[in-house]
């Protein structure tokens, strides 16, 4: 495999050069083991179709977003301030990222602090790169499986973008079977709202095992995600259910990558 | 004018009178809230409210409840034309002063009967979907007491009208046949020509009287739940208008901003930026009331929180969509809006009989619990369920918001994740040497 190929900002400052697009890897993305595969297989995508990308490197830092949900808008303002002063340094027009609750902390609530810019989820971008021609794939491993979408919060309801993950899976020539609460009547998987970063409070079940039944319940053999946190409360819900072994929960990124063997 | 028509008409006012009353008070308490500009893209607006509110799009998501809802909806509607008439023969002693009309006469009370049968129908399914079915968002905690009583007395109250309304038309039919004076046979009666024979063996003074005794009972029924809806939750027939018209049109997982904070931050981040001038205490109920980062009580939230919480009519299908709720959490959407609903209430009793606001060493946060804030997963579930467009993850974040920044109160592991994100810029204890470790690897 090809070493990956990852500017950064400062690089194309130095040279006088303007990317096509800033990637917002996100923290997640940077520092999880298992986001930071997504993270990969999103810049070989970037990668194979040329995409003229950047990083902030190490001038990245969260969006505020977790510390703005709990309620600490002291710190989700420290945060965002620095951030727009980094990427309005650096004249940043257009963003990318894996992550959904940095999508929507950058596209809908960056503006109000002087941060405007076309933001895109990663879904969105892998979308128009395979509708302009940019990248092909084929299906070929992936012909016959059952392939079903949880619809992260923070992308479908929170900004009404169900059809790019549809329509970039749908690529991949496999069966797509929809959750019985899919879309608009998504179930959460229990990890927003900066849930994530706490003990669930006392209930009679975890949310992600609710939901991880659910989508077991299709009998998929693969369940696609769209958000690294949804990755990982899939995937430790299908772990509850012991079927690891059986069902794989995949980033949409990842799933093209593999299927164009990128 | 009789003495009849006088009494009507005393009546009449005064019920208006009452309700005028209590509206206002409605809108005094809507007003406690903090003032938030809501009146930007007009165009949009009239849109959802023509949609949600008049088309009642979201009710129809669920088919069962959606259809039988419209039934209602529609009657209320289609009914008041006959109010409208019944006012004007009280007031002036007329009898069916629509009646001129002739054929469109007809099929007004044609379809105003048939209208009625289906309210009644619609009623008597809902209170099965409560009473027997017992469908479980009907039954949580939250619906214990008066909840579950309000809502009976509204279908009974429903049922009762709609029964009146077709037993007087029956009765005012079979007076018309007999020839009394007064009575005329205008109008087609579908449905109360079937309860005609009821009367067959009643004298014409018997007759009458059942037919004035159910023309007065149906309207001082309407009168009386006119002045009951401000104390219940069917005041929502009323305030869907207006909620949907000032619902939130960004995108649902959008928290809003907090300028005032921005302003600290600014002269934090940059010491040539002053600090920002203190906001001017707000005069609210005869008391000034101090700028408080998020919400501790009714009088934090915005105006359009308060409205929202007067709008709700308890449905529970923002509680039966949440996914804190479903896995067994304290956390009910629904319950947030009600505890709201009753904080203002509270507050609003005591304005009433001081005059003034005093603080009676409660708030909102009496009633919610931080373990019912914590459980929240901004998914907007509840958002998307409510057919009126009501937001309770709003009042969520804002509460959370005086807990950590007022109270420095929160979960253990959400101060850790504070900590991180100040010390490290990312919520894990990683510093940014370690971002572009990923590339490396």
């Amino acid at each position: 495999m090809e070493a990956l190929r990852v500017p950064t900002m400062a690089e194309f400052a130095a040279s006088g050069e303007v990317p096509e697009v800033l990637f917002w890897v996100g923290c997640a993305g940077s520092f999880d083991d298992r986001a930071r595969k997504i993270t990969k297989a999103f810049v070989r995508i970037l990668n194979a179709a040329k995409v003229k990308f950047a990083v902030l490197g190490q001038e990245e830092t969260c969006t505020g977003d977790p510390a703005r949900r709990a309620g600490n808008e002291f710190l989700f303002q420290m945060q965002a301030l620095q951030n727009v002063t980094v990427l309005n340094g650096y004249g940043v027009k257009r963003i990318v990222t894996a992550c959904p609750h940095c999508f929507n902390t950058l596209k809908n609530e960056y503006p109000a602090l002087g941060g405007t810019y076309e933001v895109l989820h990663h879904t969105q971008f892998i979308n128009a790169l395979l509708k302009e021609g940019r990248i092909k794939v084929e299906g070929g491993d992936f012909k016959g499986k059952r392939i079903t979408f949880h619809d992260p919060c923070y992308l479908g309801r929170g900004n009404n973008e169900y059809e790019a993950p549809r329509e970039v899976l749908l690529k991949l020539d496999a069966a797509l079977v929809e959750l019985k609460r899919s879309k608009q009547n998504g179930l959460c998987c229990g990890a927003g709202g900066a849930q994530m970063f706490k003990e669930a409070e006392p209930g009679n079940r975890e949310v992600n095992h609710e939901r991880s039944e659910e989508a077991l319940g299709v009998k998929p053999d693969i369940i696609a995600a769209g958000c690294p946190f949804c990755n990982t409360m899939l995937t430790d819900g299908v772990k509850h259910f012991n079927k690891e072994g059986e069902v794989v929960v995949k980033d949409v990124a990842e799933l093209i990558a593999e299927a164009g063997e990128l | 004018m009789s003495i009849a028509n006088i009494l009507f008409l005393l009546l009449l006012a005064g019920a208006v009178a009452l309700f005028a009353r209590n509206l206002g008070r409605v809108v005094r308490n809507i007003r406690l809230g903090r003032d938030e500009d809501i009146s930007d893209r007009k165009a949009e607006r009239w849109g959802v409210m023509a949609r949600v509110a008049l088309g009642q799009s979201k009710m129809v998501v669920r088919p069962v409840a959606g259809i039988m809802h419209i039934l209602i909806y529609v009657g209320f509607i289609i009914i008041n034309i006959e109010v409208l008439e019944i006012i004007i023969d009280g007031i002036f002693g007329t009898h069916r002063i629509g009646s001129f009309l002739g054929r469109l006469y007809d099929f007004l009370i044609g379809s105003f009967e048939i209208l009625a049968v289906g309210v009644l129908l619609a009623c008597v399914v809902f209170i099965a979907r409560r009473a027997v079915l017992q469908l479980p968002r009907f039954h949580k905690p939250e619906m214990k007491g008066w909840p579950s009583k309000d809502a009976m007395i509204i279908l009974i109250t429903e049922i009762a009208l709609m029964g009146a309304f077709l037993k007087m038309n029956a009765a005012d039919q079979v007076l018309a046949q007999r020839g009394m004076e007064h009575y005329t046979t205008a109008g087609s009666y579908p449905v109360s020509s079937l309860l005609q024979p009821f009367f067959a063996g009643m004298s014409d003074g018997t007759v009458l009287f059942f037919e004035r005794f159910m023309w007065w009972f149906h309207i001082l029924g309407i009168l009386a739940f006119l002045n009951y809806l401000p104390y219940s939750k069917h005041f929502h027939i009323i305030l869907a208008f207006p909620n949907t018209w000032y619902s939130k049109l960004e995108p649902r997982t959008q928290v809003s901003n907090m300028p005032r904070i921005t302003g600290e931050v600014k002269s934090m981040l940059d010491p040539s930026v002053p600090p920002p001038t203190p906001a001017p205490a707000r005069t609210v109920a005869g008391v000034d009331m101090p700028e408080r980062f998020g919400a501790k009580d009714v009088f934090d939230l915005s105006w359009k929180s308060l409205m929202d919480a007067y709008s709700c009519t308890e449905c529970g299908r923002c509680t039966s969509e949440c996914p804190a709720n479903l896995t067994g959490k304290l956390l009910s959407p629904r319950k947030i809006m009600m505890d709201t609903r009753d904080r203002l209430e509270e507050v609003g009793k005591v304005i009433d009989a001081k005059g003034k606001w005093e603080d009676d060493g409660n708030s909102l946060h009496s009633r919610i619990s931080e373990e019912e804030l914590w459980a929240c997963t901004t998914c907007n579930a509840c958002t998307q369920a409510c057919p009126v467009n009501i937001d309770p993850v709003n009042i969520i974040m804002e509460m959370r918001r005086y807990k950590v920044m007022e109270e420095s109160s929160t979960r253990p592991s959400l101060t850790g994740m504070f900590n991180n994100v100040e010390n490290n810029g990312a919520p894990w204890a990683y510093g940014p040497d370690r971002r572009m470790e990923w590339a490396q690897e």
